[in-house]
């Protein structure tokens, strides 16, 4: 099979998760619970590795599920030590993900020492030019892509509907939560339902595409984009472009000199994001010189 | 239990080195953690330990070994630049904190992971070791480490004894701080940098993920035992050295378990049973509400003993007296009787109940406290007289004999109550 | 119409442990404009969103028109302290003035051409419609507030709540604002108002809720605004009941005993 396939199936994965990410981020970035990504994608792995000690494969439904209750574990402890044992928000999330990933390598070295191949860096920074290698192939020849496109897939659909049908709501309670409750509108309801999407994307992205691509993914092009748009649905859908502009440049960057290729589509992003930033100051500055001369 | 002897008594001499390095990383992190914590800064040092792999993979690319200093002065700078990154991003655009934070340490990280791909590729033999700044592992640490790891406590150590009053003040106050025409940027630059060569150095100790922990838990965890910032410090140190000389026991009855993490985790266990048991913490909550509560029943029997005793003046009553003046739950009657006759405020002759000395004088506290309340709420707080008796049924339980003084002060000691009744 | 728009009674508020507001008890007629003043953290805010069930009482109950605040949502309007929310936000002029229109059972709908409607005209009343399509961080601080009315216009309600309308706004708002309230005070609507300015009070405002984390004085506000009662709310401070407070956070006392009957 023509090598040009696998990369334009590692450039579809890549970009897919790009956009579930882009569309979570970018309503962590406008709540200002950006550090809750992050520490979610840390904490899921003490779920990872006892989905995998259980079901001994690395994609498989019994992962999700470990990870997924693991993400939503790690909301709970941190509200918990903010609301209930009154910590200040920071240090709620830096010992809540600590703790769990260190339980996570902990579990790991356990594992490993009991015989069990389960490399360290590979789950921690799971390789998104591994992907091809689990791959699904109809009939012999026909070839669909790999698992991880089709693990991630019906996460982005899944997202994708929720924020379509839900986004009046999420609109609302991120703008402004007293208002929303004055009209009767849940905030706690919104708040759990798109941080346990974020745990699910976070965790089937995570195994497949590494830790460094989903963080990066979730924050850096919403952020982006959030300096260059005056509207909600554009600044969606410009953080859904520069992920996927930023997958195209990254892997071919990569692929020429022999790159970690995660590492090199978050730094992509990471020039997008510089290069807004630039225009954004520039922009403002002379915006700020205009209304003194007027 | 062998192994327990063989540890303590450092027979092998690479535990020793091992323990002390853990200590010295944990030392440093612990003090100017609790600054960065106290500051609501914690975050910003997980960001720190993910930028400083690109200084430390260039320093690598560059001088092609692994000399530790080296590595250092290229982490240290790249931390540095991290911290400077956020800073720029924050004032410069619309992008708040939480979010630059995360893009600062997703970008540096990733970055870093480019450069570490590429000294991969390299046929540097003396690559291997590098990935240690990833995961960290603490059994590698050689006596040069050691020696720097001292170095850096004893540079953080000075300074912050030199620096104290103003890490202090700018951590509570920073306003006024400001006011006196202190110069914060420039404290605020000390701290960050003692910040930055803590991770720097310690980080290939725990690694690039837990070395946030070393700085957030242990003043997180002492933060429910105390607010004076000496006792933060102080308690994070304890738990500091409670945490690492387990951490590395674990790992020494068990080689193949990382010492990090366990450090880490008897960390996390402390923070856990500090947010349970401190006395701030969830079970003392418990154990007050209960304490409240049997106060509360004890002292709303005591005050029907005093009306049942002094205005229908019986000289004793029974349960069926008590219960037709207020009523109580039966369990409730039983466990506030016995624990009046055990404090002695209660006797009891033949199922007939009466108030000691002591017991009149208790009820008729209580009853001064329910009326000067009321009294307060009518003539301070302009309440209307009957709206006031629910407010003072709480109160009467609340007030202490200090604020009982300033309270028949600020009345000028009166003697009716605004139902017109005696105040005792 | 009932007479009675709003019913607080005894409601007692606490912050992590410690007492905000003491058994605050008033009734508000409807129909009436209304000024909630006193001085700063004497829980004026606090009070504005415990009626509306954002903040939960430790005791005490809220009837507004007479019945449960849930079963009137449709009923109420809210305007927020204009700091309150982050202006940066991606948002335009319009889309925060159709909020207005958003409720828990109409969440998943789309926006119906009656709903456009109704924003555009809540927008024309306070001028601006002009600006409809700006995001709202490109709005002087008086329009950003006028945006916030408007929202609170668009619900069409009988009872509207504002906390600090007229917080930093310029001239041209503040006269903007005036009117409207007098209009709604016209269509028969009640208008419960955060305030701190006490001549416009006297000049415009029916009823007067003079607080200071307890309830000064509540009625006409000829009656209100005496000496007396002002000096009483904004003079000395009660120490003791601080003290008392402090006292009650510190051993995590419930601020009401469990019901009983006393006999």
């Amino acid at each position: 099979m023509n090598e040009w396939i696998f990369d334009i199936w590692t450039i579809i994965t890549a970009s897919t998760v790009a956009c579930t990410s882009a569309i979570l981020g970018s309503f962590l970035v406008l709540r200002k619970k950006a550090m809750v990504g992050d520490a979610i994608s840390h904490s899921v792995l003490p779920g990872i590795v006892l989905a995998y000690i259980v079901s001994e494969s690395r994609a498989s439904w019994v992962m999700l599920i470990g990870a997924a209750v693991f993400g939503v574990l790690t909301n709970i402890i941190i509200e918990f030590l903010n609301k209930k044992a009154k910590m200040n928000a920071d240090a709620s999330i830096g010992i809540t993900f600590t703790w769990l990933f260190a339980i996570g390598v902990i579990l790991l070295a356990y594992f490993t020492e009991g015989g069990i191949d389960l490399d360290q860096e590979c789950v921690l920074f799971g390789e998104i030019s591994m992907i091809n290698l689990d791959k699904v192939l109809v009939d012999g020849n026909l070839y669909l892509g790999p698992y991880a496109f089709w693990f991630i897939f019906p996460v982005f659909i899944i997202v994708l509907a929720f924020v379509v049908f839900g986004f009046k709501g999420l609109k609302i309670t991120s703008f402004n939560e007293d208002y929303a409750a004055s009209l009767g509108i849940r905030n706690g309801f919104w708040n759990y339902a798109l941080m346990s999407l974020v745990s699910l994307s976070t965790v089937m992205s995570f195994e497949s595409v590494g830790a460094i691509l989903v963080v990066g993914f979730l924050v850096i092009p919403p952020a982006s984009a959030y300096l260059l748009t005056k509207r909600l649905i554009p600044m969606i859908v410009l953080g859904c472009v520069f992920g996927i502009l930023s997958s195209i440049i990254g892997f071919y960057f990569a692929k020429s000199f022999n790159l970690s290729i995660s590492g090199c589509i978050v730094c992509a992003t990471g020039i997008i994001f510089l290069v807004n930033l630039i225009y954004s100051i520039i922009r403002d500055r002379s915006r700020k010189n205009i209304s003194i001369a007027q | 239990m062998s192994e327990l002897i063989d540890f303590i008594s450092f027979k092998d001499p690479g535990v020793l080195t091992i323990l002390i390095g853990a200590l010295a990383v944990s030392f440093a992190s612990a003090i100017i953690g609790t600054f960065t914590y106290l500051r609501k800064k914690a975050l910003v040092g997980d960001a720190v330990s993910h930028s400083v792999l690109p200084g430390i993979c260039f320093a690598f690319i560059l001088s092609g070994e692994k000399d530790p200093l080296l590595l250092i002065l290229g982490a240290f700078l790249s931390g540095w630049i991290s911290v400077f990154f956020i800073d720029f991003i924050v004032s410069r655009s619309k992008i708040k904190a939480d979010s630059a934070i995360s893009i600062t340490l997703s970008l540096f990280f990733a970055f870093g992971a480019v450069l570490l791909s590429f000294i991969q590729n390299s046929d540097n033999a003396n690559q291997s070791g590098i990935n240690h700044f990833l995961f960290g592992k603490a059994a590698a640490i050689t006596d040069a480490d050691l020696k720097l790891f001292i170095g850096v406590l004893i540079i953080v150590g000075i300074i912050t004894l030199l620096f104290f009053k103003k890490f202090t003040t700018i951590c509570f106050n920073e306003d006024y701080a400001k006011s006196i025409g202190w110069n914060v940027k420039w404290i605020d630059f000390v701290m960050s940098s003692l910040t930055v060569l803590v991770i720097a150095s310690g980080i290939q100790t725990v690694g690039v993920v837990l070395m946030a922990a070393l700085l957030i838990t242990p003043p997180g965890a002492a933060g429910f035992w105390t607010h004076s910032i000496r006792k933060l410090i102080f308690l994070g140190l304890i738990f500091a050295t409670i945490s690492t000389v387990l951490g590395t026991f674990v790992s020494y009855v068990r080689p193949n378990m990382p010492t990090g993490p366990w450090i880490i985790f008897f960390l996390s266990i402390i923070a856990i049973l500090s947010v349970l048991f401190s006395p701030k913490g969830i079970l003392r909550r418990l154990v007050l509400n209960r304490e409240n509560k049997s106060k509360i029943r004890n002292e709303n029997l005591l005050k029907t003993a005093y009306y049942l005793t002094y205005e229908r003046e019986l000289p004793d009553f029974s349960r069926s007296e008590i219960v037709s003046k207020r009523s109580y739950e039966t369990l409730e009657l039983e466990k506030g009787l016995k624990s009046l006759k055990n404090k002695g405020f209660l006797l009891e002759n033949s199922g007939r109940f009466y108030l000691s000395e002591s017991g009149k004088t208790e009820a008729k506290r209580i009853v001064r406290l329910h009326r000067l309340w009321e009294l307060y709420l009518t003539n301070k707080m302009n309440f209307k007289s009957d709206h006031i008796h629910g407010i003072a049924e709480t109160i009467e339980h609340i007030i202490t004999p200090e604020i009982e003084a300033k309270l028949l002060a600020e009345l000028d000691y009166p003697d009716k109550d605004p139902h017109d009744s005696v105040i005792p | 119409m009932e007479n009675k728009s709003i019913d607080v009674h005894n409601i007692t508020v606490s912050y992590s442990g410690a007492p905000v507001l003491w058994d605050v008890d008033f009734e508000l007629p409807t129909g009436v404009l209304a000024g909630i003043i006193g001085p700063n953290g004497s829980g004026k805010t606090t009070l504005l969103k415990t009626i509306m069930n954002i903040v939960k009482p430790v005791s005490g109950n809220v009837k507004v028109f007479d019945s449960n605040i849930d079963k009137v949502r449709n009923r109420i309007a809210y305007v927020p302290q204009r700091e309150s929310v982050d202006w940066q936000f991606p948002i335009s002029v319009m889309e925060v003035v159709l909020m207005g229109r958003y409720s828990g059972k109409n969440l998943f709908k789309r926006t119906t051409k009656a709903d456009k409607e109704i924003a555009r005209e809540a927008l024309e009343s306070v001028r601006m419609l002009e600006f409809k399509d700006r995001q709202i961080s490109e709005l002087s601080g008086g329009q950003q507030q006028r945006v916030f009315i408007a929202r609170a216009l668009a619900q069409k309600a009988d009872l509207y709540f504002m906390d600090e309308p007229f917080a930093g706004v310029d001239m041209a708002t503040e006269k903007t604002i005036l009117e409207i309230l007098l209009k709604l005070k016209d269509e028969g609507k009640t208008v419960l108002l955060v305030h701190h300015d006490l001549r416009t009070v006297r000049e415009f405002f029916d009823y007067t809720i003079l607080l200071n984390t307890r309830l000064v004085a509540a009625g006409k506000t000829a009656e209100v605004l005496t000496e007396e009662n002002l000096n009483s709310a904004y003079g000395a401070r009660l120490t003791l009941l601080e003290e008392v407070g402090k006292e009650i956070k510190k051993k995590d006392f419930p601020l009401r005993e469990k019901d009983f009957d006393d006999k």
